[in-house]
């Protein structure tokens, strides 16, 4: 059986297809929102805190007694877009490895949290960081220097883990 | 025979086997730590123990059969250890029954409790045969509370090797070696139940030409070399096949590659040749010189007193000939070398032969008594020698030998000298002065060696890690090697040489893959470009083809090809149309490593 008298046109009620009263009521929207309170923000001033469940850039936690990362390469394996790399060498402190480089490329980051969630000793974890600028390419590649970040302030997301993962 | 049943795959197996032997030898698994196909059997490690049972027998001696006429089965009441139980006609054997699984995971609990679960820290993780098992034949989790017993760690063993008593799982793997490969006997285990651990005589080092070899045959990361430690995960690398040019033997390695680097070499399985092992000094020796002090490109002389200046093939190959061409084919001498591959030393003769017409052709003996021994490591630390011989390369008639040759250079008799992947400086003093006296001397070379820094034409080839080719042993063994790293011209993904994930999926401009690419070629390659110049066509567009050649021209070889070298792990001179048969213990310890 075909449908062929069901079109927009014959669905449309006279004073809808006189068109001008609905033109009026759009207008009339859009003056009403006018005057309802705005969710604008004046971002470079105002800035945006997100909560422990979002996942900015992955770093690195600096503990009491130095980084916790022992170089054990499953973060740069897990990565779906090879963007860690990981060069490890021996410490004389009781975890015997440490990385001597640790390098994520941010224009490989696709923020997926799966090192994160791989990491077995808590060591790199989504940050609240989204603001992400470089000029080059070799700028964006992050050395131990910028991924590395105080636990102070990582704790909401450890709190966050720490609940569900 | 006697006929056993493993697992409902009917076996027929020579007596005297075990039944972990009779298992490998046809392609079943039986979990196992402390067995080794070359080692004794301890039967310490308890992991291989199956449901063994025989059948039934009445007074009179004869079998017991049910009602559908099949033998009764009396399975023995307490499991045994494949290892150590020979087969019996009859016999039936499961390795998956309900009391084989409760006895493997009983042990993989009893093994973890005192082994520290830190494979991110371990070097063994992603190779080690605990962790495999633990997936494989463990429950996945721990009933164990309380605190692990905590014993030595880092301790040195001797020069190459670090021991971490707490990973150790007391196989006697490597005390076994000790005492029955390396005839070092100097391990013993010390203290009781689970306090032992494993210790060195006092006053002893475990430092014997092939002790690094426990480090693979440890099947945890209890042993790890002082060499590599910590430096990539295995995961990261690609392993190629190849063989160890440090001395005639040939033993048969994985070439350990990451970011275009090689990182370590290890022992590859070939019964013919090494077995399971190789020496200390091939493993530590035999790649630095492929990663440093390489000769990159093609360098030359402009005048002849300016220093050597990088140029571009096409002016290296036409200054060769234009050189070549003025001498007289008795003015010119040609040094090649015990390294160079059969292609390679196929290639050269033939140019000395046919394109320079030259009979001074020799190549230096590269000797080490003291290398030598009874069981692996060889005099002749060439690895091609017998090869080099067997194409023919020796003087011709009227020839210069090696040793007669500065004194002619001296006199004006030799005027251009060329030398092929041979750094004969370092060997024969003597010719320091014939590089100088010589008017031309062309250098075919990888590294920067007396020799090549005396170059007026320098021609960049490949170490034995870049090259496609065949050695030949001292046992007369055509052995291949695929290349492992890649050049300028040849990418990865070609000739058979393996690629790691990072390999296949990085980029130009990821960090990973700016490992060093050099701009060389084999040495017949370069012959080829040359004899082409001066007017002889070949056609070689691979080694393979080369090797083609060689095996219609040397009868030794005929009946060889690639595939058949890599098949029947390496084919004997002349046995080309009937190779030794592969041996069928096709053991593999772990999954990435023998």
């Amino acid at each position: 059986m075909n449908i062929t008298q069901n079109t927009e046109a014959q669905r449309m009620s006279f004073w809808e297809r006189l068109y001008l009263p609905e033109i009026v009521r759009g207008l009339g929207i859009t003056l009403r929102q006018m005057f309802k309170p705005k969710f604008t923000r004046q971002y470079p001033e105002e800035r945006w805190e997100p909560l422990g469940s979002y996942r900015g850039r992955p770093v690195l936690v600096l503990d009491e007694d130095g980084e916790r990362c022992v170089a054990c390469g499953l973060c740069s394996r897990v990565c779906p877009a090879l963007a860690i790399e990981v060069q490890a060498a021996e410490t004389e402190r009781e975890k015997e490895r440490y990385p001597v480089k640790f390098e994520i490329n941010m224009l490989r980051c696709i923020y997926c949290g799966y090192c994160e969630e791989v990491c077995p000793e808590e060591a790199i974890v989504m940050s609240k960081d989204y603001e992400l600028v470089f000029e080059d390419r070799e700028s964006a590649i992050f050395g131990k220097e910028q991924l590395l970040v105080p636990i102070a302030q990582l704790q909401d997301r450890l709190e966050f883990l720490r609940r569900y993962k | 025979m006697p006929v056993i049943t493993i697992d409902g795959h009917r076996l027929e197996v020579p007596a005297g086997k075990t039944i972990i032997e009779a298992a490998y030898e046809n392609g079943l698994q039986i979990p196992h730590f402390c067995w080794h196909p070359a080692l004794s059997v301890a039967g310490n490690c308890r992991m291989c123990l199956v449901e063994v049972g025989l059948p039934r027998r009445r007074a009179d001696g004869t079998l017991e059969v049910d009602e559908r006429g099949q033998p009764v089965i009396a399975f023995l009441p307490k499991l045994q250890i494949a290892c150590a139980t020979p087969v019996a006609d009859g016999m039936v054997i499961r390795t998956k029954s309900e009391r084989a699984v409760r006895a493997q995971e009983a042990v993989m609990e009893f093994l973890l409790i005192n082994h520290p679960l830190d494979c991110p820290i371990c070097d063994e993780a992603g190779q080690c045969k605990l962790q495999e098992y633990a997936f494989r034949y463990s429950r996945g989790f721990s009933r164990f509370g309380e605190e692990k017993v905590h014993k030595p760690k880092r301790i040195l063993w001797g020069p190459t090797i670090v021991f971490d008593a707490e990973r150790c799982i007391l196989c006697s793997r490597c005390i076994r070696f000790a005492n029955e490969i390396a005839k070092q006997p100097v391990l013993t285990f010390v203290e009781r139940n689970d306090h032992v651990t494993i210790e060195l005589y006092p006053g002893t080092e475990f430092d014997n030409p092939y002790s690094m070899n426990v480090i693979e045959l440890c099947p945890v990361g209890a042993l790890t070399s002082r060499d590599f430690r910590f430096r990539a995960r295995v995961w990261e690398m690609s392993f190629t096949d190849s063989i160890c040019p440090g001395c005639a033997r040939g033993c048969n390695i994985r070439v350990g590659v990451r970011n275009n680097e090689i990182l370590r070499l290890e022992p590859r399985r070939n019964l013919h040749v090494n077995q399971y092992w190789m020496c200390d000094e091939g493993r530590l020796t035999q790649y630095g010189f492929v990663n440093v002090n390489r000769v990159d490109g093609p360098h030359l002389r402009r005048t002849v007193s300016t220093a050597l200046e990088r140029a571009t093939w096409e002016e290296a190959y036409e200054a060769v000939a234009t050189a070549l061409r003025r001498y007289k084919p008795t003015e010119i001498a040609v040094i090649a070398s015990g390294r160079l591959t059969n292609e390679d030393a196929y290639a050269v003769k033939k140019f000395a032969q046919m394109v320079l017409k030259t009979p001074h052709i020799d190549f230096p003996r590269r000797e080490d008594p003291y290398f030598g021994d009874d069981f692996l490591r060889c005099r002749d630390r060439n690895p091609n020698t017998t090869g080099v011989l067997e194409i023919g390369i020796k003087p011709g008639p009227g020839g210069l030998t090696l040793s007669e040759l500065p004194e002619r250079v001296r006199y004006g008799a030799i005027r251009c000298l060329y030398i092929v992947e041979e750094d004969p400086v370092s060997l024969l003093p003597e010719l320091r002065q014939a590089l100088e006296d010589a008017e031309v001397v062309i250098v075919h070379a990888s590294n920067w060696t007396e020799t090549a820094k005396g170059a007026h034409i320098l021609l960049a080839t490949t170490t034995y890690a870049e090259l496609e080719g065949t050695y030949t042993n001292i046992q007369r063994r055509v052995q291949l090697l695929r290349p492992a790293i890649a050049t300028k011209e040849r990418d990865r993904f070609q000739a058979g040489m393996a690629a790691s994930r990072l390999d296949k999926f990085g980029a130009w401009n990821d960090r990973w893959t700016h490992g060093p690419r050099r701009d060389c070629r084999q040495t017949w390659y370069h012959l080829r470009e040359i004899a082409h110049r001066l007017g002889t066509v070949w056609k070689w567009r691979r080694s393979e083809e080369v090797f083609q050649e060689i095996t219609h021209e040397i009868p030794s070889f005929a009946g060889m090809t690639y595939e058949l070298l890599e098949t029947y792990q390496g084919i004997v001179l002349g046995k080309g149309r009937n190779p030794d048969p592969v041996p069928p213990l096709r053991y593999e310890s772990h999954v990435l490593k023998p």
